[in-house]
């Protein structure tokens, strides 16, 4: 999924430690939820009886050890406790795909779920909700959702609101300043044409033009992605995930021009087997050791390349000055708003059968300080307009700008189709990639998937 | 399979035991000996059988009775079960030719029955290429390390090592090796051979023959430990006797060892014809069957659509499907090749008629 976010994340050593957590962690699944299921939490209305809250987030250390986001969320765990000591709250850190491919899933249909647990909102979210599994929080916290503004859609469902989110992003092409300064570049490309300008230089100077990690399948796709929110007119794709119709002749055209961009071969050698986050020979890796000049990716890249810096403030400030960030060029013609965005975010949603001080912490995490504390200590980019302040990293201060002013966000396509139709596009995108496909294929493949659900 | 096996031979000898009983009453006049020493054999049966029978259940039949029941659903498996719909058997349609719709059976062939079949080719191609590649390979090294020679048990132990390795470890580092911009990359590149463009397993021609050297690096040790113990118990004096009368070491392996061991080979193919057809762990460490499906295998999409796609019930046909073809390979297999050996040996096949 899009938001395979954990910085410097290496999958390999990711996974095993993810397989310790689990190891470790499932004790403590086994009879945490016992505590707050318990009749007395929730059939007593606002009494002082004791409550246990459990929290699964995704927010695990990097493989330097750092983590600040999870350091940060067990202090916000901590002022909650300080203000209501009847509250105890027990958090478990779950590497990404692992909390949502199959921890949250399992938990879920178990009905031994967390209370609060991560939602990325869109698809996902909606098959959570059809199945009874979250708590509807339009009229408990109709403030904060009122305070958070748009950046709530992706977590509501047929009107009301199942999750809040504390971080949204939006998706653009990072760059590294003097590559581009090498091969002569001056200006960030706008347009499609310019940046085949711009590939055409970095290929001149001997430098790799665009860094892609087909490999893991949806970087690839990302691409994809955008040519579709520039083809394609703002209501096709923003139903596209309620309804799943993809006769529009738009998805055909955005994998026809995403075909024409590989025909000019700006990624890196061997991009079909490259990874996105995974070590030096990721395509984060490339771009952060300067082997190649762009990749396209989501807000929390900084943070995968400030993990292949050596750690010191100085490395990670070399890195910073080196780094530029424009949106997705514009496409000749189309009928999507060229100003459009694709973005995504993290939030948390409560299990139906949480306690009701479920979605007073949730509120409290996405307060308007929380969030600008988060901003400061994790470098998230917050989703309350008031924290919006906090953010100080130049590069996210242009992107939080561009999503300011685009037209529209439009959720990242895989989840907003949910996983079986995303999957289906993903893979079908990877196909054009390899060669192996075509435009019509992917949307043939994402038509028959949501005919089989 | 063993497991079925414990328990059918374990049931074997329990009808076995009721009719000599039943037949005796009348004649033997103890009869409360006998009845109470049949009641003690039922009990030790229980207490022997019954934990074995019960964790069978519960771990294999249940679970496969469950898969059967969930491929008949359309079924979102991350969403109760009350919420599926039944679609009879339209999900072995839908993996089998793309459905019967013939309006949607181009896509459904393209989206669904396609991957399939290029799975099972996959199996197949690998069950093929075992027994044409890994036999006489590990063959040539078994016969080659029955001899005696200096550092003969340092050599048995690097090329038993792959095998003892954890699947995963052995991925990952194969991952590793293999990256576009790798060790092996640069030195292969630097012999001036060429490298395959898109890498060495995600390309989609060189993918599945990389994946197959891996698999075969990872497998080929038990073959070779498997024939060695087979060797070790073809008598000495043959081969003396053999030698004796001439035969060079060539006629004495092609004579008298390579046929001696051919219920061992029989039962490593068997476990290899298996083993293929289940096939999943390196896949999936790999690259989840790589990403265009170069080397997946029934076991890798079936994980994928489960576990990725969340579609349950296509997955769990997918299951069925694969049980059926191991099933169908194990049966056949057992009947045509390997009943010689059963019939030679004096328990197993005797001991199962006389039960049955």
């Amino acid at each position: 999924m899009a938001n395979m976010r954990r910085a410097g994340a290496v999958m390999a050593f990711a996974t095993s430690a993810a397989l310790l957590l689990a190891a470790c962690s499932s004790d403590g699944g086994d009879t945490e939820p016992e505590g707050s299921d318990s009749p007395d939490t929730e059939e007593t209305e606002e009494s002082m009886e004791p409550v246990t809250l459990t929290w699964w987030h995704n927010a695990t250390a990097g493989d330097n050890g750092q983590n600040d986001l999870g350091d940060y969320w067990q202090s916000v765990a901590d002022a909650f406790t300080a203000e209501n000591p009847h509250v105890t709250i027990e958090i478990e850190q779950i590497q990404n795909e692992d909390l949502q491919r199959t921890r949250i899933p399992l938990a879920l249909q178990s009905g031994d779920a967390p209370d609060l647990f991560q939602a990325w909102g869109g698809g996902e979210l909606a098959t959570q909700v059809q199945s009874g599994y979250l708590m509807d929080l339009t009229d408990v916290l109709a403030d904060d959702i009122s305070r958070l503004g748009g950046g709530v859609a992706p977590w509501q469902y047929e009107g009301s609101t199942y999750g809040l989110p504390f971080q949204f992003g939006v998706e653009g092409i990072w760059y590294r300043e003097s590559l581009f300064e090498e091969a002569g570049i001056t200006e960030e490309p706008s347009t499609m044409a310019e940046l085949n300008d711009a590939v055409a230089a970095l290929k001149d100077a001997g430098i790799e033009p665009i860094a892609v990690g087909a490999a893991d399948g949806w970087p690839a796709a990302h691409w994809w992605y955008n040519f579709a929110l520039r083809s394609c007119p703002q209501d096709v794709i923003s139903t596209a995930g309620t309804t799943f119709d993809f006769s529009d002749q738009c998805w055909v055209d955005a994998g026809e021009q995403l075909e024409e961009l590989i025909g000019t071969e700006p990624f890196n050698s061997g991009y079909i087997s490259t990874v996105a986050q995974t070590g030096a020979t990721s395509s984060a890796g490339l771009v952060a050791t300067g082997e190649a000049a762009m990749e396209l990716m989501g807000h929390w890249n900084v943070f995968v390349y400030e993990g292949f810096t050596d750690g010191t403030d100085e490395g990670i400030q070399a890195l910073h000055d080196d780094l530029g960030w424009f949106p997705m060029p514009a496409t000749e013609g189309g009928a999507g708003d060229p100003t459009a965005a694709l973005g995504g975010g993290d939030g948390f949603a409560c299990y139906v059968d949480a306690p009701p001080e479920c979605a007073e912490f949730l509120a409290f995490i996405v307060s308007d300080e929380n969030q600008a504390g988060a901003a400061e200590a994790a470098g998230i980019l917050p989703v309350a307009p008031a924290a919006a302040d906090s953010v100080t990293n130049p590069v996210l201060v242009e992107l939080s700008q561009v999503a300011g002013n685009a037209a529209y966000v439009q959720l990242w396509l895989d989840t907003s189709f949910g996983t079986n139709v995303g999957g289906a596009m993903n893979d079908g995108i990877v196909n054009i990639f390899a060669g192996t496909g075509n435009a019509q294929d992917v949307v043939d493949l994402m038509t028959a998937a949501a005919l089989t659900q | 399979m063993t497991a079925l096996e414990a328990s059918g031979t374990g049931k074997g000898p329990a009808a076995d035991v009721i009719a000599p009983a039943a037949g005796s009453h009348p004649v033997t006049p103890a009869t409360s000996n006998s009845r109470r020493d049949n009641r003690r054999k039922w009990i030790e049966i229980a207490i022997f059988v019954g934990p074995a029978l019960i964790v069978f259940l519960t771990f294999v039949v249940f679970p496969m009775v469950m898969a059967a029941r969930y491929s008949l659903y359309k079924w979102d498996s991350r969403q109760p079960f009350e919420l599926a719909e039944f679609i009879g058997f339209d999900n072995y349609t839908r993996a089998l030719i793309g459905g019967t719709d013939p309006e949607t059976q181009e896509i459904f062939w393209k989206a669904y029955a396609e991957p399939f079949w290029n799975a099972v080719g996959n199996n197949f191609q690998i069950i093929a290429l075992s027994m044409l590649i890994q036999l006489p390979v590990a063959m040539i090294v078994a016969l080659v390390l029955n001899r005696r020679f200096r550092g003969r048990s340092g050599v048995r132990l690097i090329i038993f090592a792959p095998y003892v390795l954890a699947e995963v470890t052995a991925g990952l580092m194969w991952m590793m090796l293999l990256d576009p911009r790798g060790p092996i990359t640069t030195m292969v590149q630097s012999i001036g051979l060429p490298v395959p463009s898109q890498g060495w397993l995600e390309d989609p021609t060189w993918g599945f023959w990389t994946f197959f050297f891996i698999v075969s690096w990872k497998y080929i040790g038990l073959a070779i430990i498997l024939f060695l113990a087979g060797l070790a118990g073809v008598p000495q004096e043959l081969q003396e006797a053999a030698s004796i009368d001439g035969a060079s070491w060539w006629q004495v392996q092609w004579r008298i060892n390579i046929p001696l061991i051919g219920p061992t080979v029989r039962v490593w193919a068997f476990l290899s014809i298996i083993g293929s057809i289940q096939l999943f762990d390196m896949a999936w460490v790999l690259n989840k069957g790589g990403s265009t499906g170069q080397y997946s295998t029934i076991a890798t999409l079936m994980v994928d659509i489960g576990t990725q796609r969340n579609d349950g019930g296509y997955a769990s046909a997918l299951a069925i499907i694969m049980f059926i073809f191991s099933m169908t390979a194990a049966l056949i297999y057992m009947g045509l090749i390997m009943r010689r050996d059963n019939t030679s040996s004096p328990t197993g096949k005797s001991k199962i008629k006389k039960g049955v």
